[in-house]
């Protein structure tokens, strides 16, 4: 289906499904139970996921596949977000010319950057975009914003105001980004039960638009092209001999990927109408790479499942604080209560890149290829038992 | 008519001479082998000529084209393509997609942004690509990972790799070293085939003189970096200087 072999075709139908019913899906807890703290289903979240797996997927698309290390993949998604804004200020806030704008002016970027970086491979190659992504940050943060010529608006961060120009905005528009004057702050909350699920614009917008990446990526993944890239990963040097140039296919890729992340900078500023320089720190740079190597670098759904589960967790454990711990633990004697709320203090709140920390480092001892690893893991258990069942029933046939 | 024309060509590496002035015409449509001892500079001559490494001095034409200056991928596509001394193919890729990569660059030139096209759809280039491997036969690898096979199966793939490209000149680096007898017997058959079917211009880099007598129709000696005799397999044989340069140095 849609040019996609019957494996590709399955994982793609399971993405769709998935993200169509995330809502409900990642709202399991009833809202008025305790374990409520633990639903993921809410709009602000689910955004995050499917925005961050756009950047993942485009990130594993040049690191997955030529095996080229970006460190500075976050200056792309700025600078995404800011294009957003800009035509947001001077034009309107419906939602695709801004998504065009970021994504042709990442893909200018991406160019630039790429054709300077990738004269260097290996870790030189990581450093020289490493460098690009702080003098973006640089540039955001300080030199662009000044009284004279304020393209960032620095440390505040590039938002509306209501002096803007907003040439294309007319009376009855909202005032929030909106795709042909359906606003995306629109939640529809849908009661069932104890449970209520909201279904949110800005979400199933950007839900589509992952859709839309995942199977861009697919292709790409199975097409030629996919394949040279491969081959630039496992032996450069052979592909030149070869007769092919390394350095177009090299460049191609990394403008994919950088508009994939500007589309996913525009995204962030989709649901959020803003930009800040701290999107572009070398922290939110290394996020992606971290994304990336936990749910399977190189696969096609690897990235996707490292994006949430870093942006699940994220939320979570920086939710929990001593009062909640307080809470969890109350049933045991006061003492003990203590001495375990003080162990697990340095873990959770703002302490949770502690507990990331040790999670990738578990992940990238234990499970090499990641979450999709520990998946293929499990299920080849499950086959082997299924398996061994089968054989002990068949002796006990036998036997009788 | 000489396809390969070296002239005068000097390479140095420090205070080693690697190369000094070095000739070297191949005829087009022969056989044409190099022997000499160990660090005789032999490699290192086939890397000026792929673009690997730049002469310090000389001249190195191709078809009445200078090779000089050009990029690895370049010269490949002028039509010389070659096999490492050391095998180099793409370990991560299965069999079948090592031998589809040199198809592409074939048909499709340096570069071409094929991202929607599909590879499962390329049946004219699969098709070409699966009856090579069963000339050098290893259709039972076809989707083996290429890092998997054995040392002798990996320079018959990098051969198959060459050869899919019909290049005009191949260079082959020591293509038999690492392999059983029966399939070095079956490698000198396959090059000598495709040398007479297929019109395709070889120099080969050899140790086994008799891969090297079964193949070649000029053979030329280098040793320290300089050709001592160039001649016919025949006259190399008989001749008292190769016996002193190659064989006796070879056998300490
Ligand atoms: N890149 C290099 N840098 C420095 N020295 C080199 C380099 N390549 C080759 N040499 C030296 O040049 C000399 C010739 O090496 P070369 O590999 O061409 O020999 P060869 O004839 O191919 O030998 P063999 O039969 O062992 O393959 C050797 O002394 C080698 O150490
Ligand atoms: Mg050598």
């Amino acid at each position: 289906m849609l040019g996609l072999n019957n494996k590709d075709t399955s994982l793609f139908l399971v993405i769709i499904v998935l993200t169509i019913l995330a809502p409900v899906l990642l709202n399991p807890f009833p809202t008025e139970s305790t374990l409520a703290q633990f639903n993921a289903g809410y709009p602000d979240l689910m955004q995050k996921f499917v925005v961050f797996g756009i950047f993942a997927i485009g990130f594993n698309i040049l690191f997955g596949l030529t095996g080229y290390l970006s460190f500075g993949h976050a200056a792309f998604l700025g600078v995404g977000s800011y294009s957003a804004v800009w035509i947001y200020k001077l034009f309107t806030y419906n939602v695709i010319p801004a998504l065009i704008l970021a994504v042709i002016v990442s893909g200018i970027f991406a160019v630039l950057i790429g054709y300077v970086s990738l004269r260097r491979s290996g870790i030189y190659f990581s450093i020289l975009t490493l460098a690009f992504a702080q003098m973006s940050f640089a540039l955001a943060y300080s030199v662009l914003s000044n009284p004279k010529f304020n393209l960032t608006n620095g440390e505040t961060g590039l938002q509306i105001y209501a002096n803007d120009l907003q040439l294309f905005h007319r009376e009855g528009l909202p005032d929030f980004p909106h795709l042909f004057g359906l606003s995306m702050v629109s939640t529809y909350k849908l009661g069932v039960g104890p449970w209520e699920f909201q279904l949110n614009v800005a979400y199933y917008f950007c839900a589509i638009m992952m859709i839309l990446a995942f199977y861009f990526a697919i292709r790409l993944f199975r097409s030629p092209f996919g394949m040279m890239l491969r081959a630039i990963k496992s032996n450069q040097q052979r592909l030149n001999y070869t007769g092919l140039n390394s350095r177009p296919y090299m460049l191609a890729a990394f403008v994919v990927s950088g508009m994939y992340a500007g589309l996913a900078g525009g995204l962030l500023a989709v649901t959020d109408p803003l930009a800040g320089a701290e999107r572009m720190q070398w922290t939110a740079s290394g996020e992606v790479v971290l994304m990336t190597i936990l749910g399977g670098t190189g696969t096609l759904i690897g990235p996707v499942l490292g994006a949430g589960f870093i942006k699940y967790f994220e939320n979570i454990f920086s939710k929990i604080n001593d009062q909640v711990l307080h809470q969890w633990f109350t049933f045991l004697p006061d003492g003990i209560e203590d001495v375990l709320v003080a162990i697990v203090h340095p873990f959770i709140g703002k302490g949770w890149h502690l507990t990331l920390g040790i999670l990738f480092m578990l992940v990238v001892i234990f499970l090499p290829g990641g979450l999709v690893e520990g998946g293929q893991r499990i299920a080849r258990l499950l086959r082997r038992l299924s398996n061994r069942d089968k054989a002990a029933d068949a002796t006990n046939v036998s036997a009788e | 008519m000489a396809i390969l024309e070296v002239k005068g060509v000097n390479k140095r590496f420090g205070g080693l001479a690697a190369l000094s002035d070095v000739n070297l015409s191949v005829q087009e449509s022969t056989v044409h082998a190099i022997i000499g001892p160990n660090g005789a500079g032999k490699s290192t001559l086939l890397n000026c000529l792929v673009g690997k490494l730049m002469p310090d001095s000389g001249s190195v034409m191709f078809d009445n084209q200078s090779v000089l200056g050009r990029k690895p991928h370049e010269i490949n596509q002028m039509g010389i393509s070659r096999v490492f001394q050391t095998p180099e193919i793409f370990g991560d890729l299965t069999v079948l997609e090592n031998i589809m990569i040199p198809c592409f660059a074939r048909r499709d030139g340096a570069f071409r942004m094929h991202a929607f096209e599909q590879f499962a759809n390329e049946t004219e280039l699969i098709d070409k690509s699966d009856a090579i491997l069963s000339d050098v036969s290893m259709t039972d690898q076809r989707d083996a990972h290429a890092a998997s096979l054995s040392r002798g199966d990996k320079r018959r793939l990098e051969m198959a790799m060459c050869l899919v490209q019909e290049p005009r000149l191949l260079l082959l680096d020591e293509p038999t070293a690492g392999m059983a007898r029966a399939d070095t017997n079956n490698t000198i058959d396959l090059l000598k085939e495709i040398n007479g079917k297929r019109d395709i211009t070889m120099v080969i880099i050899e140790h086994d003189m008799h891969v090297v007598f079964s193949l070649a129709e000029r053979i030329t000696v280098l040793a320290q970096g300089t050709p001592l005799v160039e001649d016919t397999p025949d006259n190399i044989k008989g001749n008292p200087k190769v016996q002193e340069a190659y064989l006796g140095e070879s056998q300490n």
